[in-house]
This record gives structure tokens, C-alpha cells and sequence, in this order.
């Protein structure tokens, strides 16, 4: 007994009684579902009957126009979401990091009021706005300009604009942050090098400022690629459940959701996990090379 | 995170600026916070109105002041409805059972992720690197992707239905133990020897002398974990079955009905599940945005 609590007590092997615990929770939570969704997805799983099928799963996601909506959906939503919480939040940062800029810091705090709010609060919140009730407050707006109400979560354009607007609401404040603490980073020295060399603000902008970020920015990006193409429960609790009109809120993610949990087709299920893993990694891996970080770990280290 | 060097102006110190501009920023950031106000406006005018204003009318920013009233509030601490009637809603039990979740999943997860991030940082092992490249694999792959056979797995371990089938998957969670590797690399290493010499065992290293002084690492990650916890949907949402162990945001989503026979207790329950974050926000800002931002800064 004692050699062994003296063995436990080693130099040699407390190393790996401290990383126990996430290797245990990784191999019981992580590879094993992750070995097991793959083989799940070679398979057709009915309650008590289990059968290889070989690809089929697959090729059937191949022709699934349903599918192919769900990916059109959340790509649609990943590339506008990254179009618009890059650039603005970036934008702001350095405009709230300006000489000129006083109460900087109750600005910050104000913004960053979403980031604390639930999605199950914000949903509700934002579908009790976004209501076809002709006094619910979007479509008070659009009586304010003279328009009739509209029934805003049944529409295409409608109710993505609703989505996007719930998540540009919860991370604007977010992303501000990344890249106020980004601009922090950047030595006083710098700024001051370039008005010496009579640089304007634009200059000192696009010269010193956004190369400099590019680390934050590669960061932010990576993030919003995966938020956005794993979107779910922002549209679960906007359309109050699973399902839209024509599948317009429908994602990836849904879809998964759809067949593993409401359809109980698990097999399938877990093709269509398998395709988002794959086509995030792939789309990240691109933009990783493309923004020029060597790898996942510089971005992120 | 930054620390500010002696001698070195950061832009935002300068006391110099133009006025003109300075205007126009305040301007500019006035109305995007007046924006970005709308909603949580909205949720707390919506606690004033009553349920049959919400059901015609929804959320909406006209503020109606003959109309306001406390019934909804009182609804929700009491469970007497407008109409004097008692009718109970579990509105509480949700909110004790996310309590527990809340100091149970935040305890554990800071205790056992800075014991792993501890064994990270301060030993070099075989396979270290390769264990380390698996923490950030978890952390790149969302965990939508997998909850299928998460459940699945969760469910053959007769943990649904269960508290710990809700906590267990992220004890170990792979962004604590991230962040506080980064904060305990910048410790000097010679505290280790210190404690061995003066006796103590690989482990007692650990819990008196580096566990006490990852203070502020600590009241960061508590902040983060604590308020995921208290928010999340999904997870949760998979696990428990039986409505006496709802969390409070699986909860207020089941009052969303058509009928809108609930919209009082809902709104009224949202704004009143937001202010025990809102407050810990106005005391402990600053750990919620180091935080948070942790991930970003190092570039």
C-alpha cells in the first residue's frame, strides 16, 4: 500500500494524476462519441434494430434538398454575421480608443449588456418584438414609415434580418472588447513614430492599426466562422421551436437536431454532424492559410 | 491584461484631443447604446404592462404609463394571478435547481481545471504535447456537432435526467484549463522547489502554495463559468426529462405558448433571471472582461 502512495506521490507519475481528469472526460466525452457518431453514421439505427449500410447515409445527404437548405441557410448566415461583426466592431474599437473619445469606459459597460443576457431571454425578447401583433415594435416602426405590419417571423428576408440583428445585438459589444484589448497591445511608440511622420488618422489606421490587429482579428474570425455555422439555438428560440415556415430558419445544426432528437434517425444524424465537422474545419483551415497564421494554435496562443 | 509600462502613454491617457471630434464620437456611441438599450427597455417596460397587454401587443417601446402596474411582479413572487386567484407556477424551483447548478458547476470546474492546467504547466511528461493538442482540439470543435452521440453516451451512463449528466462532460473544461495555463506561465517556477524544500508532496504544492495565488485567475474564470452555466440551454435542454428539474432557462422557454396565457410570468421571469448576472457585472466587471477577453489579447 505504501508503494503505492508513494508511487502516486513520484515526480514521475503526479504529472499525469493531475491531467487525469481531462483525459478521462476526453476519452469518455469526447473521442469515444466522436468514434461512435462515425460509426453511427455508416449505419441505420431503428429502436432495437441496428444496420450497416454501407455509404448510404452519405449519398442520400448528397441529394437531400432539404440539407442542401440548411447549409445554404447557416453558410448564408456564418458569411453575413463575419461580414458585419468583423469590420463595425473594429471600427468602433478604434473609435472608442481615440484622444478625442471621453466616457470611454461607461460607453464599454453599456455594450456589453448582451453579452450577459441569455439566448433563451434574448429570443424571447426579440420574438416578442419581432411579433406579428401589428403593436409589437418592429412593426411599429414600419408604421412610423407609413407601412403596413408584417408578419415578420414568416418571411424569408424578414426573419433572417431578425436573426441577424439578434446576434449582431449579443456580440457587437463582444468583438469591441477583442479589439479594444487588441489596440492596448500596441505600443504608444508606434502611433506617435507615424504623426511625427505627419500620418493622418486614416493612415495611422490602415499603416499601424489593422496590421497590427491582424492576430485579433484572425482570432475573431475563427470564432465567428464556427459560432456561425453551428448556429441553433438563436433560431430554435426566435421561431419558438424547431421549425419555420418553408425551413427558412432551419441550420445545420437543426437539421442534425431534427433527425437525431425528433426523428430519432440517428445514423443520419450523425452524417450530418459529420458533414458541418468537416466543413468547418475545411473552411477554417482555408481562411487560416489564407489570413496567413500558420496554424490553428498561433491564432489562438 | 496589459500591464502599463512607466513612461509610456497608452493613446487613451493623452489629455489632448479635439473638440469637435470629441462631439461627434460621444454622438456616435450615444446612439449605439441607446440601440443596443432597445431590447432590455423593451423586456423591463413589458414587466410593468401585464400579460393581456403583451398577448395584443407584444414587446414594444411605447411606455403607456396609465397602464403600469406591479401585478406581474407580484405574480411572480406570489403566484396570485391578476385577477386575485392563486395559481402556482414552478418559476422558483426552476430558479433553485440553476442555483445549484450554478455553485456546483462552478466550484468543481475551477477546482479541477486548474489542478489539469497545473499538471500542464508545470512538468514536462511524455505525451504532454500531444494531450495538450487534444485540449485544443476540444476547444475548435463546437459542441453541436456532437451532442448526439453525447447523449447517446450519456444515456448508457444512466445519466439523464441527472444534475451530473449535465455537468460531468465539462468538468474538465478545456477553455479554463487554457486560460489558467497562460496564467500560470507567467509564475516563477522557483515557488515549486521552495515548497518541495520546505516539504511538501507533489500535490500539497499545489493546493497551498499555487492554488492561493491564482486568485484573480480564478475570480475570472468563476464569473465566465458561472454565467454559462446559468444560460445555457442546450445541453440542459437534452439531459433533464422531468419538469421539477428544469433549469431556469429550459423553463422560461416552456412558457412561450401560442395561447400566450403565461407571457406575465415570462417576461417578468426573464428580467429577473438577468439581474443576478447584472449584478455580479457592476461588482466584478473588470474579472468578467479579463475573462472573457483572455483568448484574443495574446495575439
Amino acid at each position: 500500500m505504501t508503494s503505492v502512495r508513494k508511487l502516486l506521490y513520484s515526480k514521475k507519475i503526479a504529472p499525469y494524476v493531475f491531467v487525469l481528469p481531462f483525459t478521462l472526460t476526453f476519452a469518455v466525452f469526447f473521442i469515444y462519441p466522436l468514434i461512435s457518431t462515425v460509426r453511427m453514421s455508416f449505419q441505420d439505427i431503428l429502436p432495437g434494430q441496428v444496420k450497416w449500410v454501407g455509404l448510404s447515409n452519405y449519398r442520400r445527404l448528397l441529394g437531400d434538398k432539404v440539407f442542401g437548405q440548411a447549409v445554404f441557410n447557416s453558410v448564408r448566415y456564418m458569411a453575413i454575421t463575419c461580414a458585419l461583426l468583423i469590420p463595425f466592431p473594429m471600427l468602433f474599437a478604434c473609435m472608442i480608443s481615440s484622444k478625442s473619445m471621453r466616457g470611454a469606459g461607461v460607453f464599454k459597460s453599456l455594450y456589453f449588456l448582451p453579452v450577459l443576457t441569455s439566448v433563451v431571454v434574448a429570443g424571447l425578447v426579440f420574438r416578442m418584438m419581432f411579433s406579428e401583433l401589428p403593436g409589437a415594435l418592429m412593426n411599429s416602426i414600419l408604421a412610423l414609415l407609413g407601412k403596413p405590419p408584417i408578419y415578420w417571423m414568416k418571411m424569408e428576408y424578414p426573419s433572417l434580418f431578425a436573426l441577424i440583428l439578434l446576434c449582431c445585438w449579443r456580440w457587437t459589444g463582444m468583438n469591441m472588447l477583442y479589439f479594444i484589448a487588441g489596440l492596448k497591445s500596441i505600443p504608444a511608440e508606434l502611433y506617435e513614430a507615424a504623426e511625427i511622420d505627419g500620418a493622418n488618422a486614416a493612415q495611422k489606421f490602415l499603416r499601424v492599426s489593422w496590421p497590427l490587429l491582424k492576430p485579433t482579428t484572425i482570432y475573431v474570425l475563427t470564432i465567428s466562422i464556427y459560432a456561425g455555422l453551428a448556429m441553433f439555438t438563436e433560431s430554435y428560440m426566435v421561431f419558438g421551436n424547431n421549425t419555420s415556415p418553408h425551413n427558412y430558419g432551419l441550420t445545420i445544426v437543426g437539421y442534425l437536431y431534427r433527425y437525431g432528437f425528433e426523428k430519432l434517425r440517428m445514423g443520419y444524424a450523425s452524417a450530418v454532424g459529420l458533414a458541418l465537422l468537416v466543413g468547418a474545419m475545411l473552411i477554417n483551415l482555408a481562411q487560416l492559410s489564407v489570413t496567413g497564421a500558420i496554424g490553428p494554435r498561433r491564432a489562438r496562443v | 491584461m496589459t500591464r502599463s509600462v512607466p513612461g509610456v502613454r497608452r493613446p487613451l491617457d493623452k489629455p489632448r484631443g479635439n473638440l469637435v471630434a470629441s462631439v461627434i464620437l460621444i454622438a456616435f456611441f450615444s446612439i449605439l447604446a441607446l440601440l443596443i438599450m432597445v431590447p432590455l427597455i423593451a423586456m423591463a417596460l413589458g414587466t410593468l404592462k401585464g400579460g393581456a397587454e403583451l398577448w395584443r401587443n407584444g414587446l414594444n417601446l411605447r411606455p403607456e404609463f396609465g397602464k403600469w402596474s406591479l401585478k406581474s411582479w407580484r405574480y411572480l413572487f406570489t403566484g396570485i394571478t391578476v385577477d386575485g386567484e392563486p395559481l402556482p407556477h414552478s418559476y422558483f424551483t426552476w430558479f433553485k435547481n440553476s442555483l445549484v447548478i450554478v455553485a456546483l458547476q462552478t466550484a468543481l470546474t475551477l477546482f479541477i481545471s486548474s489542478f489539469v492546467a497545473y499538471g500542464f504547466e508545470m512538468y514536462e511528461f511524455k505525451g504532454k504535447s500531444a494531450l495538450f493538442l487534444c485540449v485544443l482540439l476540444v476547444l475548435m470543435i463546437p459542441f453541436e456537432i456532437l451532442m448526439l452521440p453525447m447523449y447517446v453516451q450519456a444515456n448508457s451512463m444512466r445519466l439523464l435526467d441527472n444534475i451530473w449528466g449535465i455537468m460531468l462532460p465539462f468538468l474538465a473544461s478545456v477553455s479554463a484549463i487554457f486560460f489558467f495555463r497562460q496564467y500560470l506561465s507567467g509564475l516563477p517556477k522557483d515557488l515549486l522547489d521552495a515548497g518541495r524544500v520546505d516539504g511538501c508532496n507533489e500535490y500539497a504544492v499545489y493546493l497551498r502554495i499555487i492554488l492561493p495565488i491564482m486568485g484573480p485567475a480564478l475570480s475570472s474564470m468563476s464569473v465566465l463559468v458561472g454565467m454559462g452555466a446559468w444560460n445555457s440551454l442546450l445541453w440542459p435542454m437534452l439531459v433533464l426529462t422531468s419538469m421539477s428539474k428544469y433549469t431556469l432557462p429550459i423553463g422560461l422557454n416552456t412558457l412561450f405558448t401560442p395561447y400566450g396565457n403565461n407571457y406575465d410570468l415570462m417576461i417578468t421571469g426573464s428580467c429577473f433571471a438577468v439581474l443576478p448576472i447584472l449584478a455580479l457585472y457592476i461588482f466584478a466587471q473588470r474579472f468578467i472582461i479579463d475573462g472573457l477577453t483572455a483568448g484574443g489579447v495574446k495575439g
